[in-house]
């Protein structure tokens, strides 16, 4: 699924792009001349150690955190100058999946689902907005007794799902994920994983996920940047960064974490070319 | 060409045939559903081979009229059919809301769930003063385990912080009782009484009430919401580990704090009252200050003062610990905590007023009257 970023991709369509961006808050220079660009259709990781302002960072392209200075464009809307109508049509291309899966708790899993619909598109029957809570709700992977509970009835990992799925409701064509895998175990990260490359697959959807999780970067982001320094100061794949000589990027990936890993991605695609291997002997 | 959703029917060998055209996306959508709901008929050829863009709510529209009208769909492209096969797959029966039970039982399960609701929380009630018995003796026992920076720390908050509002509150409350007063007790030329009015509903009964309705609303709920956070951010639990009773360190300052703090904002209350109805009566009867001071000395026995300072403890103690015990009773979420609140402050200010009238009865049996 990676593909390699070259010189010729730049015209390709950009569907975030930021420029200049500075962040401050009271003393504390957040970003400082921060650039970044993210690509149709991407799996687009941010990785940064506690504190350098990836969740701001997200906040400030989804309009939640005004800037000191900068610009930023979604879907070549410029988000800081553009009317409010103009935002609201941005708004209903994207969907954002908070940390805490941020579920209205007042309300059900299906009916957090309508939310989007029912705002965006009031005309929507009631029979209609069901159907389509139902479908998305069993798209992400949750069973179908989860519709009719509470949030505060799920567990972590559902709650995600859930979110992923009131995220969707728009068949939006940009997600914002912010630490989807923090707090689940391995096997539903792991899952989550999965789920978020299906569903980039199937949907063509962009994803612009922010994470820690070594395992999600090194399986499914196509392009990583790294935060350090107040700004992006690297962007690229994980062999590519690796090939780098910053040294919180050698650390960060060349940890025990981070090598574990590296090597378990290794494993596996070993073990797939080799089972692989073994049908193509098998056939023969 | 617009591109919004259409179809249009036709007839072929005998067959109905939906020709759609156009972005089958949600923002393209206008009114299609509505057409597709209005058709009738079964056995439907739906045809999309002039669609435009598809998204899955697109999908979800033509999957369901094939299956509920025993359609088929015909010119589907790679995209489309991926598009198809998603939400066929995804295609389950579910409630989007839990059943509602019904309406007698759910009365009826209401009614048995606040009985032993109400029940609990009184037994919860008597443990927790119990417990903090317990330890009220353990500190006593071992005096060095008394948190005296945490004491004094909440005097403040509780005492002094409060001596703004509860005398403004105080004040107004004394020119309106002698206002009303005067305005009735005119009608029989005894208006002079105005002053026995004031002087002995401040101290017997009007400054020790307001001042407890105050501390309620100010400390009983900030208690409340204090120790309700604690336990969310598992900080109680954190206490108890490292071996310091969270009795000890976050209840016993609280309730110590406002029974010592009672006394005092309900005397400064009742004075201030007492000092609005002698401004009213200066003011707008005529009565000179010092008639005022001095026909208040004679007509408040000092039996009210004694009321007043028996009563302000014991309503210190009832909201700190409503406060408190309400906080520590906060398991799950957020949203617990405000509700936790609003009951700490309710159930203060019932049990406050419960417990006026018992005081009354008793006091009067005493003959302090």
């Amino acid at each position: 699924m990676t593909e390699t970023p070259a010189a010729r991709d730049e015209d390709r369509d950009i569907v975030i792009r930021v420029r200049g961006l500075t962040n401050r808050f009271g003393e504390q220079l957040v970003h400082e001349d921060l650039e970044l660009d993210v690509r149709r259709g991407e799996i687009y990781g941010v990785v940064g150690g506690s504190g350098t302002g990836k969740s701001v960072l997200m906040r400030s392209i989804i309009g939640l955190q005004r800037p000191e200075e900068g610009e930023i464009d979604v879907f070549g809307v410029p988000m800081l100058s553009a009317s409010e109508r103009e935002l609201q049509a941005v708004r209903k291309r994207w969907g954002i999946l908070f940390q805490g899966a941020a579920l209205f708790s007042t309300l059900t899993v299906a009916e957090n689902v309508e939310v989007p619909l029912r705002e965006f598109y009031p005309r929507l029957s009631e029979r209609l907005l069901d159907e389509i809570a139902a479908y998305k709700i069993v798209m992400v992977g949750l069973s179908p007794e989860a519709g009719p509970k509470y949030p505060a009835e799920l567990s972590g990992g559902m709650r995600k799902r859930a979110g992923i799925a009131r995220a969707l409701a728009l068949d939006p064509e940009l997600l914002f994920l912010d630490e989807p895998t923090a707090g689940l175990d391995p096997i539903g990260a792991a899952a989550f994983d999965n789920l978020v490359v299906e569903l980039r697959d199937r949907l063509g959807l962009t994803v612009f996920l922010i994470t820690h999780d070594l395992d999600t970067l090194y399986t499914i982001c196509d392009r990583v940047a790294v935060l350090a320094d107040r700004k992006v100061v690297a962007v690229g794949t994980i062999p590519e960064l690796l090939a780098l000589d910053h040294p919180w990027i050698q650390e960060y990936f060349r940890g025990p974490r981070g090598r574990a890993a590296e090597e378990a991605v290794e494993e596996a695609e070993a073990r797939a070319e080799a089972a692989e291997a073994a049908e193509g002997g098998a056939e023969g | 060409m617009s591109t919004v959703a259409r179809f249009s029917e036709a007839q072929e060998d005998g067959r109905r045939v939906l020709r759609f055209a156009g972005d089958l996306t949600l923002p393209r959508l206008g009114p299609l559903p509505q057409r597709l709901d209005r058709l009738k008929g079964r056995d439907f050829v739906l045809d999309i081979s002039e669609v435009g863009r598809m998204d899955t709510i697109g999908a979800w529209l033509l999957h369901r009229t094939a299956r509920e009208r025993g359609g088929e769909i015909i010119g589907a492209d790679a995209g489309a059919a991926s598009l198809l096969r998603q939400v066929g797959e995804a295609d389950k029966p579910i409630k989007v809301r839990p059943d509602p039970p019904p309406p007698l039982l759910r009365v009826m399960d209401q009614i048995g769930t606040a009985t032993v609701l109400a029940g609990r929380t009184m037994l919860g009630l008597l443990g927790f003063f119990g417990a903090m018995l317990i330890s009220l003796w353990q500190v006593a026992l071992h005096p060095r385990r008394f948190r005296l920076n945490a004491v004094v720390q909440r005097f403040e908050v509780v005492g002094v912080h409060a001596f703004g509002i509860i005398g403004l509150m105080s004040l107004l409350v004394g020119i309106v009782i002698a206002q009303q007063g005067a305005v009735e007790l005119r009608q029989f030329g005894a208006e002079v009484f105005t002053i026995n009015l004031i002087g002995r509903a401040a101290v017997k009964e009007l400054g020790v009430l307001m001042t407890a309705i105050m501390v309620a609303g100010r400390s009983g709920s900030s208690f409340a919401a204090e120790i309700g956070s604690m336990k969310l951010a598992e900080e109680v639990d954190a206490m108890r580990t490292i071996g310091v009773s969270p009795l000890e360190a976050l209840v016993l300052p609280r309730v110590i704090a406002t029974v010592a703090m009672m006394p005092l904002l309900a005397f400064y209350a009742a004075i201030l009252a007492i000092v609005g109805g002698g401004l009213f009566c200066w003011v707008s009867l005529e009565i000179p200050p010092i008639t005022f001071i001095q026909r208040t000395r004679e007509v408040v026995p000092l039996t009210d003062l004694w009321e007043l300072l028996i009563k302000a403890p014991v309503f210190g103690l009832i909201i700190a610990m409503a406060g408190c015990f309400q906080g520590m009773q906060v398991e799950s979420n957020a949203e617990e905590v405000g509700l936790r609140t609003t009951t700490a402050v309710v159930q203060a200010i019932f049990l406050v007023i419960v417990l006026d009238a018992f005081f009354a009865v008793f006091f009067t049996s005493l003959g302090w009257t």
